[in-house]
């Protein structure tokens, strides 16, 4: 899962990545800067995942396949896996915390790969 | 009627910058009093120069004035500032067959009827046309809340992205905690889905808002996402509310994020204007 995660941080610009449970939000693997608290993100992480999921369903969008949050000073990216579209199917969320200049179209490439590992 | 009228006026008084012009120039125009529904109008456009909606009343306000050429060009501005207003369309469509050119006339009301397949009043003008007849000159929707709702007042919610593209479509405005405040929204099958997907983005700005903060990063602008058969984009524009706007999947996450943007900033004007 290390090697995995490899994939993701190698890329400019990403602060740190990790593999979250979907369903109760814990942190399943990690790789992050100094700073950033990756028990307190992965269950924001897995909350707005699990709003998202059910807003989308709801709109007719189907499920999400990426989702990013920009913010003024980053961006949180994230995948979920195949098992994540359906409540209590315990996937996982590839996630990637980034600096707001990151080529967001690799780190999203990346993302998709590691998920397709995962599962 | 009159009452109406007296009250929609007061309304206007109270807050000339409303759009509650649209509503109290059509009922002067139904009324017949067709040079105040005309001052009412021009003084809405002043204020509303890329309202598509206040060319509209003031193009069927100079139709029954038998002014067709200054209706048309203000039908021909309306279009161009929301291609899919349906009352422009068959406005355009209207004055195209009254010169005989039964080719445009059709294929605005066909332009229409891909906006609007449900409106009977498209075919059955379609119908006419064909037949040799005169399509009616059109009237604003009776569901329209330009006419219809009676609550309407700076804060109509139709009108919060009168102007933007796909306006029409796909655009839902939300509190904090859960409640519309204007757009709507239907699922690929056409089932309306506004109250279910606002429920579940009830909390969701303050949860991108922890997130973001808990991670260093500031602020949140937007959160984008990518769905197997859509696209969609979340903007907050103030902190409470919430925007969503809905795409096909075929609309890149760039463009999409465009489009947000501007709707974000057309819907924080529209919530400053009603505080």
């Amino acid at each position: 899962m290390s090697a995995a995660l490899d994939l993701i941080t190698r890329v400019r610009g990403v602060r740190g990545a990790m593999l979250v449970s979907a369903d109760d939000g814990i942190v399943v693997a990690e790789q992050l800067m100094e700073g950033i608290k990756g028990g307190a993100v992965a269950a924001l992480a897995a909350s707005l995942a699990g709003r998202l999921r059910r807003a989308m369903e709801a709109a007719g969008t189907g499920t999400s396949v990426f989702w990013h949050l920009q913010a003024e000073q980053g961006a949180l990216l994230v995948v979920p896996d195949g098992n994540s579209s359906v409540a209590g199917g315990g996937g996982i969320l590839v996630v990637a915390v980034a600096e707001p200049d990151v080529n967001i179209g690799l780190v999203r490439l990346e993302l998709l790969r590691v998920a397709e590992t995962v599962v | 009627m009159a009452d109406d009228i007296r009250a929609l006026s007061a309304q206007l008084a109270q807050d000339p910058q409303s759009l509650v012009f649209l509503r109290l120039g059509e009922a002067l125009r139904r009324k017949g009093q067709l040079d105040a529904a005309l001052r009412v109008a021009m003084n809405g456009l002043e204020r509303h120069p890329h309202l598509a909606d206040a060319h509209d009343l003031y193009a069927r306000i100079l139709t029954d004035k038998r002014d067709y050429e200054r209706a048309f060009d203000e039908w021909d501005m309306a279009v161009r500032i929301a291609p899919n207003h349906t009352g422009a369309l068959k406005g355009l469509a209207f004055l195209y067959f009254k010169v005989g050119d039964l080719a445009q006339a059709e294929s605005h009301l066909e332009a229409a009827r891909q906006v609007e397949p449900d409106d009977p009043s498209i075919d059955q003008a379609i119908a006419m046309m064909r037949g040799g007849v005169s399509p009616p000159a059109p009237e604003p929707s009776v569901d329209s809340p330009t006419v219809a709702s009676p609550t309407v007042g700076a804060l109509d919610e139709a009108r919060v992205f009168a102007g933007l593209e796909g306006a029409n479509e796909g655009l839902l405005l939300i509190d904090g905690a859960g409640r519309v405040l204007g757009g709507a929204l239907r699922d690929r099958a056409g089932a309306d889905v506004t109250d279910a997907v606002a429920a579940y983005l009830a909390g969701v700005s303050q949860e991108a808002a922890r997130t973001a903060k808990l991670l260093g990063l500031g602020a949140w602008n937007g959160l984008s996402a990518e769905g197997q058969q859509g696209n969609v984009h979340l903007g907050h524009p103030t902190p409470e509310a919430l925007l969503l706007v809905v795409r096909e999947r075929g609309m890149p996450l760039g463009r999409l994020a465009i489009l947000a943007h501007r709707a974000t900033a057309m819907a924080r004007r529209w919530l400053e204007r009603g505080t």
